[in-house]
């Protein structure tokens, strides 16, 4: 416990660094991928890191060779965006010079880059008097090792990957939302496309040590997915994504830190992805859970107004066109109108019941005043939209409810009026009972 | 009119993929202050000849002037409405970022959008009726909102001349009235406008010029002039369906 303690106050020095560098790698990690997702280029940032290995490993084989330090992080790095940048222009041109479609060249520069990094990794085990064991690391990721200088190099080159994205912001979301418009306005769209690319390969190196270059592209995918759940505006997915990274980092390796058996990158990207998790489920603008739960309310809804429209149109049939008198309907006639079970009817009587909509008599369901009001308002509202469909089926627009959405919020009053003379004229209109209380529109 | 140069005047211009040609030696000139519709059926070559205009697309050959320039000097007198299904409308940006976007070019590099392009912008969107969704999400918004913002983008940029690929595509009758009505109204204010279109019915009562395009141009001009039964024939060829609504579209100005 006071082992946690110290971890999570970041007492110890070392926990410190790691900490604090893998949170500067999340959150940056998290502004570059939003623009590489709404590029549509998220695997991009994987074909990248598989390609770092290659120059990784061809850095430590030099440097041990000339006898430098083959544990110098910032060759090593150096290195790897080297070959990164490599793999990401190697897919650029397989994808113009030939016909092939974007993932099969993500596909052929990932796995190739790979295997060669593999092949380079087993000739440096090979090298005298070197020890080449740490450079797997780089595959899984591992934060115990970083020092001072890592960390302010991973962090300085967050902090740059910030900056340009918040000088660019404007051309970089034009160019994701639309490219050819963007070009036609004379912005260099190959530039900003490159700078948009060096801030992935960035992204990318600094994360290689501490998460590995297997799991790096969960920073720079997850989060922006997650930060999408919340809201509908780039500037604030930006800040909310870059915040979900970083917090990402912080508690992964906080963790991994208590933990030393369990390797930090795994639990970094776990950590993102719980995250992403209950933003997929409760995010305020896509979460799942607030959308099964409107959908429910407008079945139950929906199925509220069948019932009173149903009840209200049976006791018409008795009393005469626009008139219920006093007429109470029978369940067995209400089930041939519609297709509902026994079951689910029963249920929607009763809830009508419950809530004053209906009174059930020996002689059947009857509508009660507030019943009534609702069902006429319902009927009337069902047949000037039906008989404005027939009329007007052109011009109807979209994307109205036409359940709930009142005619007259939707159409204008002249229209409306027209089509109500046209209902009472073929005998058909409604008369809505007036409220003895103020009815607010729905 | 003689005496200023053309808004757009096209030589020679031929597009080629690998080796196919997809435009092969088009001639145009545009006279200012006129509606023209680029007609042909599709794969003619019609959003091609927008793009290579605009040099979104290599040319083979060929020359393009604005107002007898090259088009780097002539952009901010040019504005381009692209196709609708060209984007990807979940993009989480409001209709008024859209329109925004219109402006970025007179905002510069390295600045932020200030509260006059935000103006300008919302004055746009009023324009074609939409000032009351300037704040909503793109994807909440039909098809002939969405191409609405579009046009609201190209207006806000206040250019003299303006391509529109396809606006008229898949909206509903109230967008094709407002569409109409601002076209109208940017010939009265002198501008040019150059539409891609697809719907031979309307062409006489919205425009007053057509290129008839497949490939060639086979005919530009006033479209009492060349919008007749021959050109379409020439235009159209053998592809029966679209022949048939040729003949219809003669049929219902008669």
């Amino acid at each position: 416990m006071n082992e946690a303690l110290r971890v999570l106050l970041l007492q110890d020095y070392n926990t410190r660094l790691v900490v604090i560098g893998t949170a500067m790698l999340g959150g940056a990690a998290g502004l570059a991928g939003t623009f590489l997702m709404l590029r549509k280029r998220a695997l991009l940032g994987d074909a990248v890191a598989h390609a770092t290995l290659p120059g990784v490993v061809l850095t430590f084989i030099l440097l041990a060779l000339t006898g430098g330090n083959p544990r110098s992080l910032p060759w090593l790095l150096g290195g790897a965006a080297v070959f990164g940048t490599l793999g990401m222009l190697t897919v650029v041109l397989i994808r113009r010079w030939s016909r092939l479609k974007d993932d099969t060249a993500l596909g052929i520069v990932l796995s190739v880059f790979f295997g060669f990094g593999v092949c380079l990794l087993s000739i440096a085990s090979r090298l005298e008097g070197v020890n080449a064991a740490g450079l797997s690391s780089f595959i899984y990721g591992k934060t115990a090792s970083m020092l001072m200088i890592d960390a302010v190099l991973i962090g300085g080159v967050a902090l740059t990957i910030v900056a340009v994205v918040a000088v660019f912001y404007k051309e970089l979301k034009l160019l994701c939302f639309d490219q050819d418009f963007a070009a036609s306005q004379g912005l260099p769209v190959l530039a900003l496309d490159v700078v948009l690319m060096g801030l992935i390969v960035a992204a990318t190196v600094i994360g290689l040590q501490s998460v590995g270059l297997i799991l790096v592209v969960a920073l720079l995918v997850i989060p922006p997915a997650a930060a999408r759940c919340w809201t509908h505006r780039l500037n604030r997915m930006l800040v909310l994504s870059a915040g979900i990274g970083a917090a990402s980092g912080l508690f992964g390796s906080a963790l991994s830190a208590l933990a030393a058996n369990l390797p930090a990158g795994a639990i970094i990207v776990l950590v993102a992805a719980s995250l992403f998790l209950l933003s997929f489920f409760v995010g305020s603008e896509r979460g799942v859970l607030w959308r099964l739960i409107r959908r429910w309310r407008l079945e139950r809804e929906v199925g509220m107004q069948h019932l009173l429209r149903a009840v209200w149109e049976l006791a018409e049939k008795e009393a005469g066109p626009g008139r219920i008198g006093e007429g109470a309907v029978g369940k067995e006639r209400l089930m041939q109108v519609r297709s509902w079970s026994g079951k689910s009817l029963d249920r929607l009587v009763r809830r009508a019941v419950r809530e004053d909509f209906l009174t059930d008599t020996p002689a059947g369901l009857r509508l009660t005043n507030r019943g009534e009001r609702n069902a006429a308002r319902h009927v009337r509202n069902h047949r000037l939209w039906e008989l404005f469909l027939i009329r007007h089926a052109d011009t109807a627009p979209s994307r109205v409810d036409r359940g709930a959405d009142l005619i007259e919020h939707v159409l204008d009053e002249d229209l409306v009026a027209e089509l109500e003379a046209e209902l009472s004229a073929n005998g058909s209109q409604v008369p809505v009972p007036a409220s003895p209380h103020k009815v607010v529109p729905t | 009119m003689s005496e200023s140069p053309l808004p757009l005047r096209v030589t020679d211009l031929t597009v080629a993929y690998q080796r196919r040609p997809v435009l092969w030696d088009i001639d145009l000139e545009i006279p200012g202050g006129t509606l023209t519709a680029v007609i042909g059926p599709n794969g003619a070559g019609k959003s091609t000849l927008i793009k290579a205009v605009l040099e979104l697309i290599p040319r083979t050959s060929g020359r393009v002037e604005f107002f007898g320039q090259p088009l780097a000097s002539a952009r901010h007198r040019v504005a381009y409405v692209p196709q609708r299904e060209s984007v990807d409308w979940d993009f989480p940006v409001t209709a008024l970022d859209v329109v925004t976007m219109g402006l970025y070019r007179q905002v510069g590099w390295f600045r932020r959008v200030g509260a006059r392009q935000r103006a300008t912008a919302t004055e746009a969107l009023a324009k074609v009726g939409m000032d009351s969704y300037a704040h909503r999400q793109i994807s909440q918004l039909s098809g002939g909102q969405q191409q609405r913002v579009f046009l609201a983008r190209a207006l806000a940029q206040d250019a003299e001349l303006y391509l529109m690929d396809e606006p008229f595509a898949g909206v509903d009758v109230k967008t094709e009235q407002a569409i109409v009505a601002i076209l109208k109204e940017l010939r009265e204010a002198g501008r040019t406008v150059i539409v891609v279109h697809h719907d031979l019915h309307t062409v006489r009562s919205y425009f007053d010029r057509v290129a008839l395009l497949n490939m060639r141009i086979i005919a530009a001009g006033p479209v009492g002039e060349v919008f007749n039964d021959e050109n379409l024939q020439r235009t159209y060829g053998g592809r029966l369906t679209l022949l048939s609504d040729a003949v219809e579209a003669m049929a219902s100005r008669r």
